[in-house]
């Protein structure tokens, strides 16, 4: 067996328009994911019962199923009654993109919404009173205290999340998308060389979880910039005695 | 359970995946100890060894590891074979390569956990176990150890559930797991809604059953949830 370099550097390209296809589908996803997660948080994290356990069944399905499943239940399992397809979602729901997209972000938001439950639980009391103490409605101290602390403490989090996110979009492949995996296998199918094309393969993944890491940790950075707050230190002014 | 006579076919499936499941379960803690050992060992080259084993499989999905064990698996094994002269062709079974998949993605999560269950007891165990004329590795398996599990019980139950669900990707290099049965079963009933929800249903009730026998061993291995008193 011989280490083929140049077919990795023939089919870049071809891995590199998969790059785009990939992160189109977890950024996409991730974005419809969070606008879903919020409110099912909030409903997770209230007071009442009945609002607590509404979510409740969305959440154990699709975190208690593989991905691949929820995937292929969409794709597949959409086709199985006439009313979707002589529906107005039918061309929607036929386009493998699409189904990856809504499988996707119902996967995420499900793993979100109880990161972001876990996030408001854990701010701390005295600042929901306050709040309370300014007279507050309770939509104002959800849009201004609520939501802004729990993103602040969710985001390390959630970074896991969007990784985890990135990782799962390979499944994209199994429904006939070229993102990065895809794209592997048809090169694979054409040359032959598994080892090499995956080793490609997997280095792009490795390099965007690099990318990703390092902008979370900047975000990270500056939506929590009160933990490095350093008090101005004023400094005395050294001036000569006797001027 | 009759499913249009395809109950027994997802049944048998589902005995497929609960293999891979522990198979993989068994051989990804042993990396992750072994891991663990080495990310905290006083040998660089281990410690280097074990950080590289951990970001590489932590950053790239577990489909391809999946795929390239399966299909660049037995082009790897040929070509060392054939530096001790054997030239048959050699072919890696879809479950020896789910099991190696798997396996190397939990012992690379499981080596963080069980690091940090090693790194939360206290130095001054092995300092009493030396004192007591221990060596090193006699404290590791009867001190260390024992209560190792404890700690790291939550962390591993988590990943077992992360490994249950992964079983579905060996179905697509052809394992005839739950997964890959409720396909066949789609192909001539044309029912995939059914098929797919009922493997849905199975694998709900596979990580339920995950999830009490992890809280069940929480309790087995802790005493002072069973109200023992120090």
């Amino acid at each position: 067996m011989n280490w083929n370099w140049s077919v990795i550097y023939e089919y870049m390209p071809r891995l590199i328009d998969g790059v785009w296809v990939t992160l189109e589908l977890v950024f996409l996803s991730g974005l419809l994911g969070l606008i879903l997660a919020v409110p099912l948080a909030l409903m997770r994290a209230s007071h009442n019962r009945w609002l607590r356990m509404l979510p409740f069944g969305y959440i154990f399905f699709f975190r208690g199923t593989p991905l691949l499943v929820q995937i292929f239940l969409i794709y597949y399992g959409a086709s199985q009654f006439d009313a979707i397809k002589e529906s107005a979602l039918w061309p929607i729901l036929k386009e493998p993109y699409w189904c990856a997209i809504i499988a996707f972000t119902l996967n995420t938001a499900a793993y979100t919404a109880e990161l972001i439950r876990g996030a408001i639980q854990a701010i701390p009391k005295g600042e929901l009173e306050a709040a309370d103490a300014f007279g507050m409605s309770r939509s104002l101290k959800i849009r201004r205290i609520v939501l802004p602390r729990a993103f602040g403490i969710v985001l390390p989090a959630y970074g896991n999340e969007l990784i985890l996110m990135l990782k799962s979009s390979s499944l994209a492949s199994t429904i006939t998308l070229l993102d990065i995996t895809g794209a592997a296998r048809t090169i694979i199918a054409r040359t032959y060389t598994p080892l090499e094309i995956f080793f490609a393969a997997g280095m792009l993944y490795l390099l965007i979880t690099a990318i990703m890491i390092g902008c979370f940790r900047l975000i990270e950075h500056r939506l929590n910039r009160y933990q490095h707050y350093k008090a101005p230190t004023v400094e005395a002014k050294k001036q000569p005695i006797g001027n | 359970m009759d499913l249009l006579g395809f109950g027994d076919l997802l049944l048998s499936g589902t005995w497929v995946t609960i293999k891979l499941a522990l198979t993989s379960l068994v051989f990804g803690l042993a990396f992750g100890l072994l891991g663990a050992s080495a990310k905290l060992s006083s040998f660089w080259p281990a410690r280097m060894l074990a950080t590289a084993y951990t970001t590489l499989v932590r950053g790239i999905p577990e489909l391809l590891l999946v795929l390239t064990i399966y299909f660049g698996g037995s082009m790897l094994l040929m070509a060392v074979a054939e530096k001790f002269g054997y030239t048959e062709y050699i072919e890696i079974s879809a479950f020896a390569a789910g099991v190696a998949a798997l396996s190397i993605a939990f012992g690379a999560y499981s080596t963080e956990v069980f690091r940090g269950a090693i790194q939360a007891i206290p130095k001054g165990q092995w300092e009493s176990a030396q004192a007591l004329g221990m060596t090193r590795g006699k404290t590791f398996f009867r001190i260390i150890l024992p209560q190792v599990w404890r700690l790291a019980l939550p962390g591993l139950g988590n990943l077992f559930q992360v490994l249950l669900k992964d079983t579905a990707l060996v179905s697509v290099v052809g394992l005839n797991d739950l997964m890959r049965q409720a396909y066949v079963a789609t192909g001539s009933t044309k029912q995939p809604f059914t098929f797919y929800m009922a493997a849905a249903i199975i694998y709900l009730g596979l990580t339920v059953l995950a999830t009490l026998t992890t809280t069940w061993l929480e309790r087995a291995a802790d005493p002072a949830a069973r109200g023992a008193r120090a």
